[in-house]
Parts: structure tokens; C-alpha cells; sequence
């Protein structure tokens, strides 16, 4: 069987890795009890400066920790099985776009569906989510819509309109930039009192950047509501994560900071959930940041302007994708009777028109304004702004008399 | 009408601001139980509580970014940075997210904040304390920069950036925070950003300046017109960006010639700024090359040299005699 080369730990093990911090301080931390709001999930606790790791369903779909195994209703598996197909349906059908002249350039998210839609799935409404730019399957279910997400993409202002009743940041491109943001948000929740939380993901390439552990120190003096994702997908553009880091795993990196962590397997939808949960309970009991490192693969391109072939070899994407999140899912969900080889088509079926619909909504909506580029820098434009838009639209008005 | 300092005019702001609005809330190093090295946020713990007045982790970065957060969840944070030099630690989270979450999110975040700082030399410190880079933040859209020079203003000045709706660089000028005393009034006076001040009017030459410099520039006003009989007008820009061309234009206009003065390095300089836009609006009004008393494009000097680094009164005499010489 080929070997993980990429995670230096092969397989995400009931058994936590071994790690060095051991100060007497550290003890007198609370473990993290499971949460109270939800009977049908259960969190392994964790004391900071022990790293469990989740992993429920193995490769096979088959349940490896069932102590653990939340108890979902059916209905809410297949919202969740759905939310998947939908993210993986996006992805393709943006390539094939993309390839055909009708997107820009964009990441995406194959491979990634159970990390990016377990991140989110504890949240409520009022809750936040500050995301990187690879978070298709995540913003699907905040409630960004498709030809949203694909207006962004194609270099349309109007993508970044943000959903009503939807408190999610528009992603910062530049990486690990938007933790920082999401942290003063949850200390912002945090004075305000409502007892919101806030979700915030970033990659295995970010872990380098110094406002990563900026923001989790300022998280963890203050106490803040927030959950930090580290979606480790092996990858930043060409870099493998061992050239991130000189450590084994990403996990161990919060806790110098005070914040416990948890290393899950990000390509098991039930982990993900589970873990997220007891993490999103502790951030909104008040008991400050949590960080997970969701050990994934980014099984297509950086984006697509990126050529894989350059720097890892087919079999071991070949490897990973014996480990697709979708299929093991599926493997599980048609065990417990939940699934069937016809419903499994018929979802397929429906997600893929739905991305269709989409995309016929970007074409009708995909109208650039060249009018609007000031309009929103300052609440009010000051004088100097005002004369150059005057500037500009005459010049506007002149290409238009041209034509 | 109390006497105050400049560091007590912009606690007297901070206070007033705290006490109309409870959105307001102020972070940064040593700004709490310290007061601030500077003492500007003195007694203001004990009167508002640790969770509006934030002793924040060392990381001039992070202090931004977050404050950045807190703006987007309808706070008003002011964030100090210690000193203007240690902003550069920050110059990420300003240039990526502070100026740009407005525009970014289409109006949905606006980012009501302001970064707070002491710039400028004249106080013998250490390196890295005595910069003056006012020019990187005019540089970046969705910012405003503004600079005090005095007590007076400083407290007005410091009211109306907490209440813009759009993120403001506070630049203070830290020779100055005990250099004087002089009026304030009681009630805080209304100031708008982005307008100059026209401290003295005369005929012969505009000279313009901000800051700690609008000190050395009225220094040499006042021989220029008692020992050399020259009537100079005085402009005291407040409001780097936006800048109130307006003024700067008229003044001109009137008088044909212009000295500025500012202690940041000469290119690209905020003076380079204002003569392109003398020289768009003002060019058939000039009798002189607009002349700019500045620092120089060298590193802030070690502090037993630096009054010779900074402008003072003589060079500017010089620079105007010079400017009223061309034919």
C-alpha cells in the first residue's frame, strides 16, 4: 500500500501523539466536557498539552471509535451528505468553466468537503465565519449563494455582496490575514455580549506566518470565542507541510499559547463534526479558543493556474483518493441503511441542477459596473476622491462615445 | 478656560469619547494599569473597566488586526501604538484589512477605528523612535491621516477621528505633548477632517507645515514679519489625507510663492504631494518654485545630532528668503 508522504502521521490513530509540554501549569486547566446543548454528540475531552485524535469512520466507512459516533437523525445526515455532493458538484462544474473561458482563476476545494462543511456545521445563525479563499463547501451552507460565489470568482464586485442574515467576512487573500480579523471579531462578540462564536480556517501554509500566533495569542489572553481551523491539506501551492514545519504535526502549535487542540481526521465528515462541536460549545460557554488541525488533501490544484505534476506524484493522489470523504461517508450512510445506490444518483442529480441553475443566474447577473470603484472607500467621498471619480467616468463616458 | 498640554487634551478627547459612547473602547501596550508611556490614557481604566480598556499582548500587528474585528462588530476601538516606528510591525493588517474591509465587503463593514501613535523626533530617543512615515498612509486608499499641532487641536482633532465612520492614523506629535500649555475650551469644538487652518494671513509667501513643525515654521514667522518685514501666511494642515487642496490653492493663488516644511523625508514626501497640486491649480498664480524645508532621505540620526537632522526656524527663513529672492 503506498505511504502518506505527505502527513508525517499515516494514519489519524485513536492514540495521541506524544508531545513535550508537560508544565504543572497546564494542569490546572479544565478539560473540556461534552456539550450540554446537544445529547447526540459526544466530545472526547481534552487537557491542554495532551493532543487526542479523532478519527470515527476509517477509510472503509466503517465506525473505528463508536463511542464517539454522534447520533444524528437521518434527515440531518442527508442535509449533511447533500451539503458535500453540492460543494464537490460547485467545484467541477467551475473547472470545467474555468477551462472554457468562463471563470477566473480560482481554488478549489476537491477532496475537502467533510473538513469544510463539518467547520461549519455547529454554527448558528448569529455565529460567524471568517474563511480563506478555499471555502466553497463552507460559505454553500453559511447561505453564499452559487452564482455568488461564481460572480466572485469571475472578477465581479457584486460576488462580494454578502448574504442578508449572513455574518460571514469576505475572505482576505492574503495568507492567514483573515485570523486576525476573525479573532477582534470574537473579542468584539465577546464585549457585546451576545454569545456568538466565531469559526476561522486557514491552511497548512499559514501556520508560517507570525499573525497565526499573533491571533492565538490574543485569543487566548482574552478568551476569546473563536475556533481556529487549520485545514491541513498536505500542500501550500508546492510546499509539502514538511517544509512548514519542523514538527510532526500542526496541532501541537497552539499549545504554547494556552489553547488545548485537537488533531482530526479531516476527511471524516463525523469527526469533523464531533470535534467542532465541543469546540464551538467551549468557545460559547465562555471558556476561550480551541484549535484543530483537520489532517486532509487537497486532491486537485491550488488553482488553477497550478500544475500538480510539477511537485507530487499520481499515486499518491491515487492514494488519497482511496480516502475521499465522499465515499466513505456514502459507505457509511448505505451501511445504516440511510443511503441507497438510487438516492445516492438522485442527489447527484439534484445538486448538479442546482449548480446548473446557478450558473444561469451568474450569466444574467455577470454585468460588470466600471461605475462603482469608488463608491465604496469612505462612507462619505472627500473632495479630492470625488473629482477623481469625475475624473474617471468622463474618461468612461469617452471609450462609450468611441464604441 | 482650563490650561492644558497636548497629553492632557487628548486624554480630556479620549474621556469625553468613552463617556458619550459606549462603543468606544481603547487598546494597546501598557495603555491600561500603565497609563501609556506617554501617560495619554492615564485614569481611564479606573473609570471605563478592563473590558474598554485593553492591555493588549506585545504585537503591533495583531493590536491592529484585531481592532480591526472589533470595528466590524460595531465597536469603535482606538488602538495606540507605542511608537510610529513599531507601526511598521503592523503595516500588514493596515494596508490588507483596516483600509480595505469597507470596500472589500461592499459597505457591509465599515471599520470605524483609529490607530493612535506618537511620531516624530526632538525627545533624544533611541532609534526606531523617531520616525516620521505619514507619507506611507496617505499612500494607501480607504485611510485618513491626520496630525495635530497643538493642544487645542489635538483635542478636536482626536473627537472627530473617533467619530468618523471610516478608519483614521492619528499621528501625535510627541515633542509636543508637554511642550506648552494654551487654552481649551469646555466644550470640545467641532473639526472637520480634511480641512486646513489658516493660523496667520499675510501676502508675501503661503508657508505650510503640520504637526510638531507648525513650531519652528510660527518661530520663524515671527522674525520673518517683526526683523524682515515679511507679511507670511500660515497654513496648518491638520488633515494629510484628504488634503484641503482648497485652501492650500487659494492661499497661493494669492500670494505666488510657497515654503512647506515637514520633518519626514524629502521623497515622495507629503511637500512633493502638495507642489503637484500647486502646480495643477495654482501654476499661473506662481511667481517661484514652491520650495520644501524637509528631512532628509537618510536614517533618523542618533539624538545628540538630531536638531541638526530636524528643520528650525533658520533654515525655513532661509528657504523663504530664498523664494522671495526668484524672479
Amino acid at each position: 500500500m503506498p505511504k502518506d508522504t505527505i502527513h508525517q502521521t499515516q494514519k489519524v490513530t485513536p492514540s495521541a501523539p506524544e508531545i513535550a509540554v508537560k508544565s504543572s501549569q497546564f494542569s490546572r486547566r479544565p478539560t473540556i466536557t461534552p456539550p450540554k446543548p446537544r445529547r447526540d454528540i459526544s466530545t472526547p475531552s481534552i487537557a491542554l498539552g495532551e493532543i487526542p485524535n479523532l478519527q470515527i469512520l476509517n477509510e472503509k466507512g466503517e465506525v473505528s471509535d463508536p463511542a464517539h459516533e454522534p447520533k444524528l437523525e437521518s434527515a440531518e445526515h442527508l442535509k449533511i451528505y447533500r451539503a458535500m455532493i453540492l460543494a464537490r458538484k460547485l467545484d467541477t462544474r467551475m473547472l470545467t468553466m474555468q477551462r472554457q473561458g468562463e471563470m477566473g482563476t480560482f481554488a478549489p476545494g476537491m477532496g475537502q468537503e467533510a473538513t469544510q462543511v463539518g467547520q461549519i456545521y455547529p454554527l448558528l445563525q448569529k455565529d460567524w465565519f471568517s474563511p480563506s479563499y478555499r471555502s466553497f463547501g463552507a460559505q454553500l451552507w453559511r447561505g453564499w449563494t452559487i452564482e455568488g460565489l461564481m460572480l466572485l470568482w469571475n472578477g465581479y464586485a457584486d460576488g462580494f455582496n454578502i448574504p442578508d442574515g449572513v455574518n460571514d467576512l469576505p475572505f482576505s487573500i492574503v495568507i492567514g490575514s483573515q485570523v486576525a480579523t476573525a479573532t477582534g471579531v470574537a473579542m468584539g462578540l465577546k464585549r457585546q455580549k451576545d454569545n456568538a462564536v466565531v469559526v476561522t480556517n486557514f491552511g497548512d501554509g499559514a501556520i508560517s506566518q507570525g499573525i497565526i500566533g499573533e491571533s492565538f495569542n490574543f485569543a487566548a489572553v482574552d478568551k476569546a470565542p473563536i475556533v481556529f481551523v487549520c485545514e491541513n491539506n498536505g500542500y501550500a501551492i508546492s510546499m509539502p507541510v514538511q517544509k512548514q514545519t519542523g514538527a510532526d504535526f500542526l496541532a501541537g502549535r497552539s499549545l504554547g499559547y494556552g489553547i488545548p487542540s485537537m488533531r482530526v481526521d479531516g476527511n471524516d465528515i463525523l469527526a469533523m463534526i464531533v470535534a467542532m462541536n465541543g469546540a464551538v460549545d467551549r468557545a460559547r460557554r465562555g471558556e476561550g479558543p480551541t484549535f484543530l488541525e483537520a489532517v486532509t488533501y487537497r486532491m486537485s490544484l491550488h488553482t488553477t493556474a497550478d500544475d500538480p505534476k510539477v511537485y507530487r506524484k499520481d499515486e499518491e493522489v491515487e492514494y488519497w483518493k482511496t480516502r475521499c470523504p465522499i465515499a466513505r461517508y456514502e459507505k457509511y450512510l448505505i451501511n445504516k441503511d440511510l443511503l441507497s445506490i438510487e438516492a445516492i444518483e438522485k442527489i447527484a442529480t439534484e445538486c448538479e441542477q442546482e449548480v446548473l441553475a446557478g450558473r444561469e443566474r451568474f450569466r444574467e447577473l455577470a454585468k460588470a459596473n466600471p461605475r462603482v470603484v469608488f463608491d465604496y472607500m469612505y462612507q462619505t467621498l472627500p473632495a479630492e476622491l470625488q473629482e477623481q471619480k469625475q475624473e474617471y467616468l468622463n474618461k468612461l463616458d469617452r471609450k462609450e462615445t468611441d464604441q | 478656560m482650563p490650561q492644558m498640554n497636548m497629553a492632557e487634551s487628548l486624554n480630556l478627547a479620549l474621556d469625553e469619547c468613552m463617556n458619550a459612547d459606549e462603543r468606544v473602547c481603547i487598546m494597546g501596550e501598557d495603555i491600561a494599569v500603565n497609563g501609556g508611556v506617554f501617560r495619554i490614557t492615564k485614569g481611564l481604566l479606573e473609570k471605563y473597566g478592563e473590558d474598554r480598556v485593553i492591555d493588549t499582548p506585545l504585537a503591533e500587528n495583531a493590536i491592529i488586526g484585531t481592532a480591526v474585528g472589533m470595528a466590524i462588530t460595531g465597536l469603535k476601538p482606538v488602538a495606540e501604538i507605542q511608537f510610529s516606528g513599531f507601526t511598521m510591525q503592523a503595516f500588514d493588517q493596515i494596508e490588507q484589512n483596516m483600509a480595505r474591509y469597507r470596500n472589500r465587503s461592499r459597505g457591509r463593514y465599515p471599520v470605524p477605528m483609529v490607530l493612535r501613535t506618537p511620531y516624530g523626533g526632538g525627545i533624544r530617543a533611541v532609534e526606531h523612535h523617531s520616525e516620521s512615515r505619514e507619507a506611507y498612509w496617505a499612500h494607501t486608499p480607504g485611510l485618513k491621516v491626520v496630525i495635530p499641532s497643538g493642544p487645542r487641536n489635538a483635542r478636536s482633532l482626536l473627537n472627530a477621528a473617533i467619530n468618523d465612520p471610516d478608519p483614521v492614523i492619528f499621528y501625535e506629535p510627541k515633542a509636543v505633548y508637554r511642550a506648552y500649555r494654551e487654552d481649551v475650551p469646555d466644550e470640545p469644538e467641532a473639526i472637520e477632517i480634511g480641512k486646513a487652518q489658516v493660523v496667520r494671513t499675510g501676502s508675501d509667501i503661503t508657508l505650510i507645515a503640520y504637526g510638531a513643525m507648525m513650531r519652528p515654521t510660527l518661530e520663524a514667522t515671527e522674525d520673518l514679519v517683526d526683523l524682515h518685514n515679511v507679511d507670511v501666511e500660515v497654513i496648518d494642515l491638520l488633515s494629510i489625507s484628504p488634503m484641503d487642496t482648497q485652501t492650500l490653492v487659494d492661499s497661493v493663488s494669492k500670494t505666488g510663492r510657497c515654503v512647506i516644511v515637514h520633518e519626514g523625508p524629502r521623497n515622495c514626501g507629503i511637500a512633493a504631494e502638495i507642489i503637484a497640486r500647486l502646480n495643477e491649480k495654482a501654476f499661473e498664480h506662481l511667481e517661484a518654485p514652491v520650495n520644501r524645508v524637509t528631512g532628509y532621505d537618510i536614517h533618523f540620526p542618533h539624538f545628540q545630532v538630531e536638531q541638526h537632522y530636524l528643520p528650525d526656524p533658520d533654515t525655513i527663513i532661509q528657504a523663504v528668503k530664498q523664494t522671495l529672492a526668484y524672479e
